[in-house]
Order: structure tokens, then C-alpha cells, then sequence
């Protein structure tokens, strides 16, 4: 009874087209987006920021970015830390080049840096499939954190090989560096966040977003029938590649302020988490891009709350358990629900249709 | 002979030899996919795994010791101070059996029919399994694998080798690894045994049909079921072969499993259902990246190309023959 949608008629071509047609959604979503940008922010705290909102907004960016690629084009892609990488690097190299340009504007001229990028490791794509084309983007992995390790350009021959972030200002208010506010930082995240969000969910929506599912589905009959293969899987490198580059630009500027590429876009660390992200949020889905964003940032924060403050075992351990963990829930949602949180959120709501009735 | 070219025949052969050791990695990969058509990325950990319980058995560390000794307060360690290489080997074998066993009932029936590619993340979720209680039973230390191989430079090759260079040049005679060449004699003895047994045992027929075609073979009353256990197995027993080589050449760590990822190179290359196209597609890799390290690696002055070479020559082969060197020819149907 809580979600019917009984009695609410669609009486122009613009409310069909309406990204929530129910009322119900309207109001959940509106809710949603008052308390994330006039509640959060005054009650933020350092904690809440760097443990949990802004990687969680960041991610889902990534995610959403790898979701457009793996879930809409089904191009199996493993090179997510590598873009991500060159994202980060992008937004260094231009803060440094030009000290009066906006973080907004670097952010996303990195990322349409990192598009480009995309589309060059995306054409081998045209001749390969499947696991050979998966193994094919961990090429651009390997090669380009190889490359920003190795040439020192990138990081402006610094001795550490390391780059840092210097303080950049939106408004009068510092959005990065060390003195950056909680409640700016996250701001910056989820404008951009849902701006993004917005644009991928219409472009998805859209003939781009159609073709890129029909090139998914069968890429032989799409091509048929009159999808262009070359042009749909260029850009959906290039507009999953322009998500993850914003991603990784926040990741560095944002986030962790100075990073060690060897060390922070690992494949371990990054190619394999948003991996995970994707397929227990849900492939093909927005909603599970931000799901499994906030699940895979939320679990090893509260698997180290249990096993570390209240079962007492040292933190290594707990790591591998955390380890492990991971893995049985990743084969634990394919075996039980291949579709991800995205579909139980589904059924739910089904559920919350009818209820309190059983049919 | 010039030196320039002994040290050119000194760079393939140590480059044949680690492609030896690629090549018992993708020998396992492949194995797998032409019998249940699962591309097991959980391939490298099995190396990892099968010798942290190696390094286990050999020197009688209580499995799961800090995790019982954090739980309880107890002060575990080992059972007793060493056991014969032999029957550690034997007994590592059973587990890897064991664990094929246990993948099978507890993953791979549930999965049956489902896509290729989420069959393929399953094993990713797998790898991570396996990597977390490999290193919960064991401890993530790094250990001293050894089983008795010799390793170190060849004196012999080097005595050899000194004289063929002209009078008065500097040479100093070939360095190649004695281990390589144990791992070179194991690895062929194995291919060689894998080759008997799937062509003279009734098994290893059985095993071919159902790579051949998974529903001929149930219906001449093969058991599906019992034979990706049994390749899994086998699998995991090339894993052990692999683990042990690289763990007694680098020790027994966490980036161990990584080999699976320099493996895949090779797979690609030699294609995924072709155990040829594992063994020539390892050795090509192999002397391609000694080689790219010695003769490109100098225009770079940073080196370190081992990392990626491999991975831009395979995908520069898989423009022009996009199904790897053997392959079965892809054929597409709408």
C-alpha cells in the first residue's frame, strides 16, 4: 500500500519521459538531496568526511563510471586504477602549470583528459572480447602507473615520486589542502556527484545509452540492425573513462591530498574494489553504483568494528579476515543474486507495493 | 664469437627459462577453461596457497595459529620442528584435491549456466577467498621455501661459456640459474605426463571429450561433475608445481599470486584453449621481455618494462589474430 501507483496518470509525453514517474520517488529522492546538502553539511565532522562521505561519493563516481562501461556496453574493463590514475596526474600537472585556475575546471578538464586515454586503450575493444579484451585493459593498468612512477615529468621531478596537492579556493572557501573544511570538501564531491549523476542517468537514457546496451546484449545483431560497434564503444570508453578520471581527480585532490601512484591506484586497491562495487550494486544499474559504492566503503569499516573493538583480534588479522570476507560476498551475491543490491531494492519494493496484503 | 652475441644467446636462454615458469602458470589456466570454460583468475593464488601450505606441512605450523591465539590467549605454534619434504609434497597434493573438491560442491554447481563472465568473477571473489585464509592459517610473513633444489648461478655453464668469447675481450662466461633448469626439467616432465595421461587413460579421454563438448560427454555417461573435480585437481596440482618453483626462487609471499597476473599475457598469446599455445606463448614472452629489458629497457634509463611488456606485445598480436597463437577459430552466431 506504501507504494502503488494507482491513480497517477500520465497525461504528457514529458511525465512519461520523467526520470522518477512516481510520486512516491519524487519525494524520496527530494528528501534525499535536502538532507545531503542542507543537513550534512552543518553536522559533518572530520571523521564522517574522510572515512566514509567523500570516499563514498567518490567511488560511486567511479563506480558509475565503470557501471557505464561493464554494465551498459558489457566491456569487461580491469584498468580502472590506471584512469584513475590519470586523473589524478591530469589535475597535478595542470595545478601546477596554471596556479589560477579553478578546481572545479581542472577537475574536469582531467577528466576529459582521461577520455582520451580511454579511447586509445578502448580500440583494441573493436577486434576483442570477452576475457581476452579484460585482459588486454590490464595492459593499460600495469603500463600507466608504470608510467607516472617512471617518468619524472609527471610528478615535476619531485625526490619522492610523490605528488601533493596545493590549496585551491571555491567561494573564499579552501576545497583543497590541509586546511580544506569538512563541509567543503564534501560539497565540492557532491555537486559534482550529482551533476554527474544526472548526465549519466539521461544519457543512458538516451539513444547513446540504447545503442550501448544493444552493443551489450548482441554486439553482431546491434551492428545489423544499424548500431555503429566503432562509435559506441569508443564512447563508452570515453564517457566511462571521463567519469573515473573526475573520480581520480577528486581522489587525489580531494581526498587524499598526496598519493604514491604505485601504491594508491593498484590494481588491488582500486581496479578490483569498483570491480566489486558494480557487480554487487547491481550491473546496469545507477542505483546500484551508489549502493555497492556505499557498501564496499562501509564494510571494512564496520568488519573492523566488530573484529578489532569487540572480538579483540590485531588488526593484520582482522585485514585477512576482511580479506576473505569480500571474496565469499562477492561469490555469495553471484550465486544467490546475480543482478546485485540494485535488484533486491527492486523486489522490495514490489514487496512494499502490496503489503500489508500477500497478493 | 662476439660478445655482443653471447650475451644475445645468454638473454634468450635465461629468457626461455622464466618463460618456463609462465608457462606452468598458463598451463593450469587452461587446463580449466577447455574443461569447464571457467577462466579461473583465482589461478595464482592457488600457487600461493599450495605453498604457504607446503611451508606449512614442512615445518609443522599450527594452521589458523594467530587467529586462535588472538581468540584465546593461547600461544600455539608449531607441532613439530620439520617433516620430509616428501610427504609434505603428498600431503599438500591431498589438500589441493581437497580444495578442488570443495570448490566444486560449494561454487561451481551453483553457477552452472550462468555466464562466462560472472563465472569469471566468481573465481576473482575466489581469489580473494583463498588468498584470506591462506595467509589467516598460515601467517602473511614472508617464508623460505625449500625443497632441495639447488639454485644459484651454474659454475659449470660459466667455466664453459668463458672461453667462446675472442682472446682478450672482457667476458666472464654465461650466469644462468640452476633452478631455472630444474624448473625447465620439471615443467617438461609434467607436460609431457599431462600429454600420456590424457591420451592413453581412460580418464584423461574422458577428460578430452568434455572439453571437446560438454553434452556429447554426459550423454556417452561421462561424469561432468566428477571430472571438473578432477581438474581442478589437476589445476591445483600444476599450481603446487608453480608455487614451489617460484617460492624457492623469490619466497613465499603475497606476490606470489601475482603471477597469475604475468600469466595472462601468455594466454592471450597462446590462446586460451590451446596447451601448445600456453607453452610457446610463455617461452615467447619470456625471451620477448628479457630481451625489451636489455635492448629497448636502455632508452628509457627508468627500465622496469617487465611490468607491462608483456601485456602491449600480446595485445599488438591480438589485433591480427584476435583468438592468441592455437586458439579455436572464434566463431560468431546470431
Amino acid at each position: 500500500m506504501i507504494y502503488k501507483e494507482t491513480g497517477q496518470y500520465k497525461s504528457s509525453y514529458k511525465s512519461d519521459h520523467a526520470i522518477f514517474p512516481l510520486i512516491q520517488d519524487k519525494i524520496a529522492f527530494s528528501t534525499l538531496m535536502l538532507i545531503a546538502f542542507l543537513v550534512i553539511p552543518f553536522v559533518i565532522d572530520s571523521y564522517w568526511e574522510k572515512a566514509i562521505l567523500v570516499p563514498f561519493l567518490i567511488f560511486s563516481l567511479a563506480a558509475i563510471g565503470l557501471n557505464i562501461l561493464t554494465g551498459y556496453c558489457g566491456q569487461v574493463s580491469l584498468g580502472t586504477g590506471g584512469f584513475m590514475a590519470v586523473g589524478a596526474f591530469s589535475t597535478y600537472k595542470i595545478m601546477t602549470s596554471f596556479p589560477d585556475l579553478n578546481i572545479m575546471i581542472i577537475v574536469l578538464i582531467s577528466g576529459l583528459i582521461t577520455a582520451a586515454v580511454g579511447i586509445l586503450f578502448g580500440l583494441p575493444s573493436l577486434r576483442i572480447k570477452g576475457f581476452y579484451l579484460a585482459v588486454a585493459t590490464l595492459a593499460s593498468q600495469f603500463f600507466l602507473v608504470w608510467l607516472f612512477n617512471k617518468v619524472p615529468w609527471f610528478y615535476n621531478y619531485s625526490d619522492t615520486g610523490q605528488i601533493t596537492v596545493s590549496e585551491r579556493v571555491m567561494f573564499g572557501v579552501p576545497v583543497t589542502g590541509a586546511t580544506a573544511p569538512p563541509y567543503a570538501t564534501y560539497l565540492f564531491c557532491l555537486v559534482l556527484v550529482v551533476a554527474l549523476g544526472f548526465a549519466a542517468k539521461n544519457l543512458i537514457r538516451s539513444k547513446t545509452g540504447r545503442s550501448w546496451m544493444a552493443i551489450r546484449d548482441m554486439d553482431i545483431a546491434a551492428e545489423i540492425i544499424g548500431v555503429p560497434p566503432l562509435k559506441t564503444k569508443l564512447t563508452a570508453f570515453a564517457i566511462s573513462s571521463f567519469y573515473i578520471g573526475v573520480a581520480g581527480a577528486l581522489y587525489f585532490a580531494v581526498f587524499l591530498g598526496a598519493i604514491e601512484v604505485t601504491e594508491s591506484f593498484d590494481i588491488m586497491t582500486i581496479s578490483f574494489p569498483v570491480l566489486f562495487m558494480i557487480i554487487i550494486g547491481g550491473l546496469g544499474s545507477m542505483l546500484g553504483s551508489f549502493l555497492g559504492a556505499a557498501f564496499i566503503v562501509t564494510l571494512p569499516i564496520g568488519l573492523k568494528f566488530i573484529m578489532v573493538d569487540m572480538v579483540g583480534l590485531s588488526a593484520v588479522t582482522a585485514k585477512h579476515f576482511e580479506i576473505s570476507i569480500w571474496g565469499l560476498l562477492m561469490i555469495v551475491f553471484l550465486i544467490v543474486e546475480p543482478h546485485g543490491l540494485a535488484r533486491l531494492w527492486s523486489i522490495a519494493k514490489e514487496k512494499l507495493r502490496r503489503w500489508p496484503f500477500p497478493y | 664469437m662476439s660478445v655482443d652475441l653471447l650475451n644475445f644467446i645468454e638473454t634468450v636462454l635465461n629468457g626461455l627459462m622464466s618463460g618456463v615458469m609462465y608457462s606452468l602458470v598458463a598451463l593450469g589456466f587452461v587446463l580449466i577453461f577447455k574443461a569447464s570454460g571457467v577462466f579461473n583468475f583465482a589461478q595464482g593464488v592457488f600457487a600461493l596457497f599450495a605453498a604457504l601450505t607446503l611451508v606449512g606441512y614442512q615445518t609443522g605450523q599450527v594452521p589458523f595459529a594467530h587467529l586462535i591465539n588472538e581468540l584465546f590467549g593461547t600461544n600455539y605454534h608449531h607441532w613439530y620442528a620439520s617433516m620430509p619434504n616428501f610427504l609434505a609434497i603428498i600431503l599438500t597434493m591431498i589438500t589441493m584435491i581437497a580444495l578442488a573438491w570443495i570448490i566444486e560442491r560449494l561454487v561451481l554447481k551453483h553457477l552452472v549456466n550462468q555466464d562466462p563472465i560472472i563465472l569469471f568473477m566468481a573465481t576473482i571473489g575466489l581469489a580473494f577467498v583463498l588468498e584470506g585464509v591462506g595467509d589467516l592459517m598460515w601467517g602473511s610473513n614472508v617464508k623460505v621455501l625449500d625443497v632441495g633444489i639447488p639454485s644459484g648461478g651454474s659454475e659449470w655453464l660459466e667455466q664453459a661459456t668463458i672461453g667462446l668469447a675472442a682472446e682478450g675481450s672482457d667476458y666472464y662466461g654465461m650466469y644462468i640459474d640452476v633452478l631455472n633448469v630444474w624448473a625447465t626439467v620439471i615443467a617438461v616432465i609434467l607436460v609431457i605426463s599431462l600429454a600420456i595421461f590424457s591420451q592413453y587413460t581412460k580418464t584423461g579421454r574422458a577428460l578430452r571429450a568434455v572439453a571437446d563438448d560438454h553434452q556429447a560427454a554426459l550423454s556417452v555417461g561421462i561424469s561432468l561433475r566428477s571430472i571438473w573435480v578432477l581438474v581442478w585437481a589437476i589445476s591445483g596440482f600444476i599450481a603446487m608445481v608453480a608455487g614451489i618453483m617460484w617460492g624457492a626462487e623469490s619466497g613465499v609471499q603475497f606476490s606470489l599470486s601475482l603471477i597469475a597476473l604475468k600469466a595472462l599475457p601468455v594466454l592471450i598469446l597462446g590462446g586460451f584453449t590451446s596447451i601448445p599455445g600456453a607453452i610457446i606463448g610463455g617461452l615467447l614472452i619470456g625471451v620477448g621481455e628479457k630481451l625489451a629489458e636489455i635492448y629497448i629497457g636502455g632508452y628509457f634509463e627508468t627500465g622496469a618494462l617487465e611490468n607491462w611488456f608483456a601485456y602491449v606485445m600480446a595485445l599488438v598480436f591480438l589485433l591480427f589474430r584476435p583468438q592468441g597463437l592455437f586458439g579455436d577459430k572464434i566463431i560468431e552466431r546470431v
